[in-house]
């Protein structure tokens, strides 16, 4: 095991860690954004320090097609190679080849795919998976799983589960690097409870160093997503950080975190603002709209970032979607955003004022009080009171 | 604005000094010959304002840019309520300079080019600007130096065309002089195509008129390197010696060189933004420009010994940096075979790295000029150079 965490401060489930990785001191909860190739689009490694990224995601996928792991790896690491100083966590690869490619199937063996390169099938195993990890050398690495779209049903999400736990001793296995890289079990199972129960008590008998719960953000519904968060973290192990895959807006991970949840990943807050879309407190600011032509105020006036100290709505506004600074400078407020969320995430709950920061944020983001009932439902679960921002007549759907 | 010529090398090329005013009555002071950075709407193409302090200061201090690209979409009213560029930039130490066209998105077009106004190729479709409209513009962002609209046209137009647009270019300096409202110094536009009577009689008539300095047009528009000096020097010839003269179209080495030598003072870094589009870097040496002219290898990698092309499978794994011992961001943070993964994936990180260390060069490359020019020994410099690229683009040739 490669990592210390510890807890700081808790509010009933949702708690504040210190998460202590090889290349970086991490305070949890934690956002991260996806660098896919190598790179944050249009960002320098000295922003993302600068905007407070702690842990940046790559692909594996990716990377292993270019520029291949085998050149990282002589080249010293991908830390060395994209000069990150920080966390990195690779995923298993699998998942996007799956999301991908069409021709994509997953057997005992592994998940045979056609080479992109050449159109050759090929066959990308829990072994292979984890040697292209340990060359890429992430701080923290992702066990292959066999991933199923949350929306399907049947036996499909049971033969999932249990091939999971078969390729999760594969990996452990082939794990070459354990003291300086931390594998960490995916707890899959659909959205049916006895599953994902199986699965959490299969991956913590591993007692491997941190859990993600994956499955999820793939088109369920809101209700049945945060209920299987809320049952994953409830029985997985307090001493471990958990891992929310691909979420990423900024309402979900507030839930989340309310659940017990510690880290949280998505292509979301760079996506959108490739399509000049801003995050404030409000929800979603679309620069593109002919509003914001004549707007001179900054995008968030609360928002400390290089950007809004610096910029109208209006001069945004002609730049995005045709200027690569457009997408330069959005993505920059973005991650600020999002990692002004963590941090204050982390520092309510330290400072016990966790209650406040929830209601102060669904204020903000629902000022008639039409804050969703699933948000609502999972907050009961979670022990925290935001009846102050709930308007009494009115549940919407989100 | 203030300008002084503080040094002659022998000849016309000089070197200067610009002192303009920034926002917040923030005293900018830039050295010419001086490279001027080419922007997209204030911003360098990829350099974000964050990133702008790493370049030399105060040399990269001064910004040009075209008031054509806020009509996608910006109304000078809004510009006017920002408080023009500076204020709505962020950008007080920097100084800004309006030039109707850039050379790359937003370039004349003197078919459509009339009586009543100039017109460009511009991302919004072709577009005619009036002196009115333009002035308007230009009382809404509140630039320091400002060019006055031209009728540019190419090397190849007839007699009549080309004196016919140094008449409208005259008449228009008159309207948008008429019609100024800034305290931003005016840079009257000279233009005269490939004749050089032409040429000579329109820097006679704008020199008559009460502007800053000279914004010298119509050049790099098909005429050859060899044509171009004497056009140059017809102008050059015609201007009062302590106004600064500034030019579009300029952008390689060499053919900066021939318009210093003709006595131009402000260039634009289009050549920039082309080189780091094509994924070049580039690596001449200029502060030891005499050095072993035989020392120089036999390019194999499609370059041509003053740039390299970073998409080149050779750099794959090459972990040094674009030039040992640059000064840059991208040098001192990154490596050959990083760009070289960055370029081959289409990530814009690409492009960013390039443009800062592609601009810091470039700066360098001004600054080496400037000593030279000081030094009295501007026409060896310019020598020693051509010398050395004509050379390495000879050997490379035999290598390949
Ligand atoms: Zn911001
Ligand atoms: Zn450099």
């Amino acid at each position: 095991m490669a990592l210390r965490f510890e807890i700081l401060g808790r509010f009933n489930r949702a708690r504040a860690a210190q998460l202590t990785l090889p290349h970086f001191v991490c305070q949890t909860p934690l956002f991260m954004p996806v660098g896919t190739q190598g790179t944050i689009k249009g960002l320098t490694t000295s922003q993302l320090e600068e905007i407070g990224c702690q842990i940046i995601l790559g692909n594996t996928y990716h990377l292993a097609l270019r520029p291949t792991s085998e050149l990282i790896d002589e080249l010293g690491g991908l830390h060395k190679f994209m000069n990150w100083p920080r966390a990195l966590l690779t995923d298993s690869g699998g998942f996007q080849m799956v999301s991908l490619l069409h021709l994509a199937d997953i057997t005992e063996k592994g998940v045979t795919f056609q080479s992109p390169v050449d159109g050759k099938p090929m066959l990308l195993t829990p072994e292979e998976s984890i040697q292209i990890q340990n060359r890429i050398g992430a701080d923290i690495i992702m066990a292959l799983d066999d991933v199923v779209r949350t929306t399907i049903t049947g036996p499909r999400i049971e033969e999932a589960m249990y091939r999971t736990l078969r390729w999760i001793d594969r990996c452990i296995e082939a794990h070459k690097r354990p003291n300086e890289q931390n594998l960490f079990g995916i707890v899959q199972g659909g959205l049916d409870p006895v599953l994902r129960d199986i699965c959490v008590r299969g991956l913590v008998d591993r007692n491997l160093p941190g859990y993600a719960i994956g499955g999820l953000s793939g088109g369920e519904d809101k209700d049945s997503f945060w209920r299987v968060v809320a049952q994953c973290t409830a029985s997985l192990p307090e001493d471990k950080p958990r891992y929310v895959m691909g979420v990423g807006y900024p309402l979900d991970i507030v839930v989340c975190s309310a659940l017990g949840a510690d880290m949280y990943d998505c292509v979301y807050p760079t996506r959108t603002a490739r399509f000049g879309a801003a995050l404030i407190p409000e929800g979603v600011l679309k620069l593109k709209h002919r509003a914001m032509a004549d707007d001179t105020r900054p995008i968030d006036p609360t928002c400390m970032c290089m950007v809004c100290k610096n910029y109208t709505r209006a001069y945004i506004h002609c730049l995005v979607t045709k200027d690569a600074m457009g997408s330069q400078l959005l993505s920059y407020h973005n991650l600020y955003y999002m990692m002004k969320l963590s941090n204050d995430l982390h520092s309510s709950i330290i400072e016990g004022q966790f209650p406040e920061f929830v209601c102060g944020f669904l204020q903000k983001m629902f000022p008639k009080g039409d804050v969703p009932e699933w948000v609502c439902n999972a907050m009961e679960v979670a022990g925290i009171d935001i009846s102050s921002c709930c308007s009494p007549f009115t549940s919407s759907q989100y | 604005m203030k300008f002084a010529v503080k040094a002659w090398s022998k000849g016309r090329a000089r070197s200067g000094i610009l002192q303009i005013v920034g926002g917040s009555s923030c005293e900018i002071a830039i050295e010419t010959p001086a490279l001027l950075l080419s922007t997209r709407k204030g911003l360098p193409a990829f350099i974000s304002p964050d990133l702008l302090p790493s370049l030399p200061s105060p040399d990269s201090h001064i910004l040009q840019f075209s008031p054509l690209h806020f009509l996608e979409g910006l109304t000078p009213e809004t510009m006017s309520n920002c408080g023009g560029l500076h204020q709505m930039l962020g950008l007080h130490e920097y100084g800004f300079v309006a030039v109707p066209r850039d050379s790359i998105v937003c370039v004349p077009e003197c078919n459509g080019t009339n009586k009543i106004g100039a017109s460009f190729e511009t991302p919004c479709g072709r577009l005619l600007i009036k002196s009115l409209e333009y002035m308007k513009m230009i009382s809404s962002m509140k630039p320091n130096l400002w060019a006055t609209l031209a009728d540019e046209v190419p090397a190849w137009v007839s007699v009549k065309r080309n004196k016919n647009s140094v008449d409208r270019t005259v008449r228009w300096l008159d309207e948008c002089i008429a019609l100024s409202s800034t305290g931003g110094a005016v840079f009257g536009a000279i233009v005269g195509g490939s004749s050089v009577e032409e040429r000579q009689r329109c820097a006679q008539e704008v020199a008559k008129r009460n502007v800053s300095g000279y914004w010298l047009g119509g050049f790099g528009l098909g005429e050859s390197m060899d044509e171009r000096s004497p056009l140059l020097n017809a102008v050059t010839d015609n201007l009062p010696e302590q106004k600064p003269r500034q030019i579009c179209g300029l952008g390689l080495p060499e053919e900066v060189l021939q318009g210093i030598a003709s006595g131009v003072d402000l260039f634009d870094s289009t050549y920039i933004y082309d080189l780091t589009i094509g994924g070049f870097a580039l690596i001449f040496p200029f502060d030891q420009i005499e050095r072993n002219v035989s020392d120089s290898q036999p390019s194999a990698i499609g370059g041509d010994q003053t740039k390299i092309n970073l998409k080149a499978t050779v750099y794959r794994k090459d972990i040094s940096p674009i030039v040992d011992g640059c000064s840059c961001y991208a040098c001192q943070n990154h490596t050959k075979a990083y760009i070289n993964h960055l370029l081959n994936v289409h990530e814009m990180l690409a492009q960013i790295l390039l443009e800062i260390h592609n601009t810091h060069h470039y700066l360098g490359f001004f600054r080496a000029i400037r000593q030279a020019i000081k030094e009295g020994k501007f026409e060896q410099f310019r020598q020693q150079f051509i010398e050395n690229r004509r050379h390495q683009i000879f050997a490379a040739s035999l290598g390949s």
